[in-house]
């Protein structure tokens, strides 16, 4: 896909320079640290010919010599240390660095792109991205430092080496383009295959958070078995593709290895003969050799960065295809636009869907300020959908809803949740205090969510809770059952006074004692628009009018009584009573 | 801190407030930093020895490992040797310059580094096999191992850690097989063999290297301790982060529906704040101790230098001698540094390995019976036996307490009670979810823990009220329902059910994806799905729980009509809030803080005037003002009870 866009490398270099350009200081430390321990390397290697030389073939060196030299050992040996701490520290520091922007950027994402994109999306490709993908990307920056410092290390030998004999630099001049003529070959190669691993990461993934999210399911049905299989299946096509690209580095590796050890032999080959003729001295040969051998440690760097690359880029684009989808821009928090007191709300021809399918299509509705409409209708005739998409979760693909005269899309969304609140149909806690998902940093007095639990009908469970309204609840903690998940929820739309609220079938967990109760409380507490899913009689015949939803649209709206003419809404509520035991 | 096995165990049992994620060595908690002090010590061989006896295919590789190393090592030990028989023999020897024998040399060496090349590609594919399927094996093990753990411990832990644990605490092992495991396969070789070449040249000067060296190892084992102690700490944050990552994708619909994004934000922001402050901290060790082992090696050096000069006569060792020796301490330093270098990925990868032995430590609390003791279930209806029942959860009190209820066979069966009661707990023992913390379950007579789980599984259904669906069609998931069911079937049940109106009314009927986690369909259609999916399995025994809360009146009703119809033959458990279905249930046992107070039919127990009486009273109260009575209303294809043909 992205292969033939653009090469590998300059992609890398675009990698590269987006984590310098944000981390300019540490990238740099690293760098000098890393041009410390070249110098320092090089040093070493001029003092070992030296003291081959001077020290120990010299005929009559003097007494001190051989302290000296172990002092200037230990000294090159000091500096080259500081070097190196220098060079790690800062380059670990400018990789997790990037790692946490990418990451901290990819987590943003996700909380503002709209929830169309989260629908698309399988949430264990997600996690992938968050953790495996970005660390991979920031894969390459880890021999950066180094590898750009190998660099000076090549143009220092070669300088070296001219001057001790301009053959030996030949050597020299010919195995580093081979370097980069095996690097780039099998750069080529590793990058389709390397996407492919990634996206196989993403794979096992997936089938983790499902598997896991379904564990009831699962277990009810007895699935492990089919689980395991779906995990050994997708574990082995990543395994595959590891062992594919373990191949190519199977080769790519021992070449790179090879490398140096053929070009030292060469300048033995020559340096000997050089000697033989007295062009150069033994000492030139060892300094050259010494040379050529530590280049091999840098070469091997350079080759790890070149084989990464890949790699990380590959990563990087799969983060990036989450970060440059566009984030919506936010309505700017302008004045006011909504009245105070009960909302009213105006829907005109609205059509929603999701991909291809129209799940609403044609509704138009109004509901009046402090009105209590109830919508009622049958499994999958697109209830909830009609609530989400007031509450502003889902694109509208045509027509409009006003509040209080005002286009829902021109509304700050600050605003609108202050104003508008949805119960939905499942209650999600989150792992914290009862208190917090309640408040969820609306900064509410402890006697509003007090008072919004025994609103809800939670007061009483929730203070025989260890900890009271501190408990955590939520993913982990005291397991809540689902009835009171759902009056936590409700608490949660409660305290903040909505305007218009909005109750998706948010009491179905809940038996019939406690709805009662909560609906009296709800009559006497609240002084706002209700539109309300009902599915019970006692909830119809609370409200002022019904909406009948059926296919998408809007059947008929009217009070229960003159919507008892339709016989499909009369088979529809008056069901319970058909089922009644005498 | 103790290290026994049952430490675990211990924390597990411990009836304080969660602690952790419930499964395995989790330090990830939402609030307090981990000091390291109160943590279980990773202890590095015991966490290999355990490793590698538990995975074949490390075992049958290790040969392998050790091969790769050899033939690398052998490479790298050629240009040494060379520069020391060119110099010695060919330059600067008591011959002078023989051409001839450094040409000999120079392409025998060429010749070497070929063959070594080649073998250690060979090596190398067969190390990355070998790697590669241990982690896969590993990997599918932990996988199976969170599977059989008790949903008691499942809903204990965080969605995302329990993803990392099988996710990037693997990819960090496999990090290490890529980079790290040859390093030290490759290294240790190199060093002893540099050593002998150095015991050629001099003994003495060889021993006192040597002896300057191991000065590191109690350096090395302090930095070690504390490295992966802090890899530990990763770990554990890493997770952190993919747990909040997790619950901000599955609460996006509430997060945007209350603007709570602030919060949701910082606490992300905290989690990747804390993880780099985590992975910083384990960096330093790593960027100390390589100046450090730098530094010993060069006073090595030095001293090596000094000695061989001072005492080159009582050494015996010449000019050529002491330059060769000299060159091979320079040698030594490269894989001891590059050990230090893969030090940090193995200590990291160690760090992982124990969090990964750690879930497969998790004790399983459903245990299945021994293959051999396993008794099988009878055909037909299921009659259950509840005696002396009692539950808790591992934090908290008691669930359930002295439930005593016998269901005969082929009965219909309504679990009433308000929410929190124990209702769902009670049904979940049916299903053997979990065990009963004291009396027993006997279904068709069986201690249910003696039961097989193939014969439970086909036997005993239950229905969760959260209809949770896999990404495929409804037909797939459908299918789900029994081993082996068709395509045929799958139609059947929904047929069975009285839901072809509603499946024909979809854009691609029966084949239609349902998304993820059934997200495409609203919570009623899932429960359909799931009840169809139930339908197909047609068990001895049918657990509903809340399994139609969702669903519109109408269908409910015909669903519960169509149902009791198909209930010729089978048992059914139903925990329900509408009271309708308690109106004709054979049998109502009626839930009140954890113990069953009423039993009996709908009729007595209204007359009884109790708990039952008022929860009905208010369920009348609530619904039952409709219409007039006796329409007939089935209206939108549903079919009317009793006409569905089985």
């Amino acid at each position: 896909m992205s292969a033939s866009r653009e090469g590998i490398a300059r992609r890398g270099y675009r990698l590269i320079m987006r984590s310098v350009r944000a981390h300019p200081v540490p990238h740099l430390l690293a760098l000098v640290g890393a041009l410390g321990f070249v110098v320092t390397t090089v040093g070493i290697a001029w003092l070992l010919g030296w003291i081959t030389d001077n020290v120990i073939i010299a005929d009559k060196a003097e007494r001190t010599a051989p302290a000296v030299a172990a002092a200037m050992v230990v000294g090159i040996s000091v500096a080259s240390g500081i070097s190196v701490l220098m060079r790690r520290w800062f380059l670990a520091m400018a990789e997790l660095r990037t790692q946490r922007d990418w990451r901290r950027a990819l987590l943003h994402r996700y909380l503002d792109l709209p929830m169309d994109f989260h629908r698309q999306r399988d949430p264990g490709e997600l996690l992938a991205h968050a953790d495996s993908d970005v660390n991979t990307a920031t894969m390459v920056l880890k021999p950066l430092a180094f590898a750009v410092s190998v660099l000076v290390l090549v143009v220092v030998t070669m300088a070296v080496l001219l001057v001790a004999h301009p053959l030996l630099a030949l050597i020299a001049v010919v195995v580093f383009p081979a370097l980069a003529v095996i690097s780039r070959i099998y750069t080529r190669m590793v990058e389709v295959p390397s996407a492919e691993v990634q996206r196989r990461v993403g794979e096992v993934s997936e089938v983790a958070h499902e598997s896991f999210d379904g564990a009831v399911v699962v277990k009810t049905l007895g699935r492990e078995p089919v689980e395991v299989e779906r995990m050994r299946a997708a574990s082995k096509r990543l395994r595959d593709e590891r062992i594919r690209v373990g191949r190519m580095r199977a080769t790519f590796e021992p070449a790179i290895d090879a490398l140096p050890t053929v070009g030292a032999i060469a300048l033995l080959l020559v340096g000997a003969w050089l000697v033989g003729r007295g062009a150069a001295t033994p000492g030139d040969l060892v300094l050259a050799a010494t040379l050529f051998s530590l280049l091999a440690l840098p070469l091997f760097i350079v080759g790890f960065f070149l084989e990464e690359m890949p790699r990380s880029v590959v990563s990087l684009d799969r983060v990036d295809l989450v970060l440059q989808r566009p984030v919506p821009t936010p309505t700017p928090a302008g004045p006011r636009l909504l009245p105070e007191g009960p909302l009213d709300l105006e829907i005109e021809d609205l059509a929603v869907g999701y991909g291809s399918r129209l799940v609403l299509d044609g509704v138009s509705l109004q509901v009046r300020a402090g009105e209590t409409l109830a919508l009622v209708g049958a499994t999958g005739s697109g209830k909830s959908t009609l609530l989400e998409t007031v509450v502003g979760l889902n694109e509208l693909s045509r027509g409009s809803i006003r509040l209080s005269g005002t286009e829902l899309g021109r509304i700050d969304p600050d605003e609108l949740h202050e104003a508008v609140a949805l119960v939905f149909q499942e209650a999600f806690l989150f792992a914290d205090s009862v208190v917090e998902n309640v408040d969820l940093e609306r900064g509410s007095a402890p006697e509003e969510v007090a008072a919004s639990l025994t609103s809800a009908a939670a007061g009483a469970f929730v203070n025989a809770l260890p900890e009271g309204d501190a408990t955590v609840v939520g993913e982990r903690g005291v397991t809540l059952s689902g009835g009171q998940r759902q009056r936590v929820a409700l608490a949660r739309a409660l305290v903040r006074s909505p305007r218009l609220l909005m109750l998706d079938d948010a009491t179905s967990a809940v038996d019939s004692v406690v709805e009662s109760q909560i609906l009296a409380n709800l009559r006497r507490d609240l002084d706002t628009t209700v539109l309300v899913v009902a599915h019970r009689i006692s909830t119809i015949e609370l409200a002022d009018r019904v909406a009948y939803l059926a296919g998408g649209r809007i059947v008929a709206a009217g009070t229960h009584d003159e919507l008892l003419a339709l016989d499909d809404y009369r088979s529809l509520v008056s069901a319970y009573e058909q089922a009644a035991v005498p | 801190m103790s290290d026994k096995p049952d430490t675990e165990v211990g924390r597990l049992r411990s009836s304080e407030t969660p602690t952790g994620d419930g499964i395995g060595r989790d330090g990830a908690r939402n609030g307090g930093a981990q000091d390291g002090s109160a943590e279980e010590e990773v202890q590095a061989l015991r966490v290999l020895r355990r490793g590698i006896a538990m995975s074949r295919e490390l075992r049958r590789g290790l040969p392998v490992i050790a091969a790769v190393g050899l033939f690398t090592a052998v490479g790298r030990l050629i240009v040494p040797v060379m520069v020391q028989l060119v110099l010695d023999h060919g330059v600067i020897g008591p011959e002078g310059y023989r051409p001839g024998l450094v040409l000999a040399l120079s392409l025998a060496a060429l010749g070497l580094v070929l063959v070594v090349a080649a073998a250690s590609r060979f090596a190398l594919i067969r190390l990355v096999r070998m790697a590669e399927s241990a982690m896969l094996g590993l990997r599918v093990k932990a996988f199976e191992h969170i599977h059989r753990l008790s949903l008691a411990t499942h809903s204990e832990s965080r969605r995302g850690v329990l993803v990392a644990r099988v996710t990037s605490d693997i990819e960090a092992m496999a990090l290490f097989m890529q980079w790290g495991a040859m390093s030290w396969t490759i290294n240790p070789v190199l060093i002893l063999a540099t050593l002998g070449v150095m015991l050629y040249y001099s003994w003495q000067l060889t021993l006192l290297v040597l002896a300057l060296h191991l000065l590191l190892l109690p350096f090395l084992r302090w930095i070690q301790r504390r490295q992966i102690a802090a890899y530990a700490r990763v770990r554990d944050r890493v997770a952190d982060t993919m747990g909040h990552t997790s619950e901000t994708v599955s609460a996006a619909a509430a997060i945007r529906a209350y603007g709570y994004r602030g919060a949701v934000r910082a606490r992300l922001d905290r989690a990747v704040d804390r993880q780099y402050q985590a992975q910083m901290s384990a960096f330093k060790w790593w960027a100390a101790m390589l100046p450090v082992v730098d530094l010993v090696s060069s006073v090595a050096l030095a001293a090596a230098i000094v000695a061989g000069v001072t005492w080159s006569e009582e050494l015996g060792i010449g000019a050529g001698g002491l330059v060769a020796f000299v060159f091979l301490v320079r040698l030594l330093i490269r894989p001891i540094s590059e050990i230090g270098e893969v030090f940090d990925t193995t200590q990291a990868a160690l760090a992982a390995w124990w969090k990964v032995l750690g879930v497969l430590d998790t004790p399983v609390d459903v245990v299945e019976p021994a293959r051999s003791e396993a008794e099988s279930l009878p055909a037909g209806p299921l009659p259950v036996e509840v005696r002396g029942v009692a539950f808790s959860y591992r934090t908290g009190g008691p669930v359930l307490r002295g439930i005593d209820v016998h269901i005969p066979a082929d009965a219909d069966v309504a679990v009433v009670g308000e929410t929190g009661s124990g209702k769902t707990t009670f049904v979940r023992l049916m299903a053997r979810l979990a065990d009963p913390s004291s009396g027993e379950v006997l279904i068709g007579g069986v201690d249910l823990r003696a039961v097989a789980p193939e014969a439970r599984h086909r036997g005993i259904r239950m229905v969760p009220q959260d209809g949770f669906l896999f990404a495929a069609t409804i037909e797939d998931n459908i299918r789900y329902g029994r081993p082996g069911a068709t395509a045929a079937d799958a139609e059947a049940a929904i047929g069975e059910l009285g839901l072809r109106g509603w499946v024909d009314g979809l854009p691609a009927g029966i084949q239609t994806p349902v998304g993820q986690r059934g997200g495409r369909l609203s919570v009623g259609e899932r429960q359909l799905v799931a009840l169809a999916r139930a339908q197909v399995a047609d068990p001895g025994l049918l657990i509903l729980d809340e399994a139609t809360s969702a669903v519109d009146p109408e269908t409910e009703e015909a669903l519960a009509a169509a149902m009791a119809h198909l209930a010729r033959g089978r048992t059914t458990v139903s925990v329900a809030h509408r009271l309708s279905t308690a109106e004709r249930a054979d049998l109502v046992l009626v839930f009140d803080d954890g113990r069953v107070v009423e039993q009996g039919r709908h009729i007595e127990l209204v007359e009884a005037r109790g708990v039952y009486a008022r929860l009905h009273r208010s369920w009348v109260g609530n619904t039952r003002r409709a219409a007039p009575r006796g329409q007939e209303g089935h209206g939108r294809g549903l079919p009317a009870p009793g006409t569905v043909a089985s």
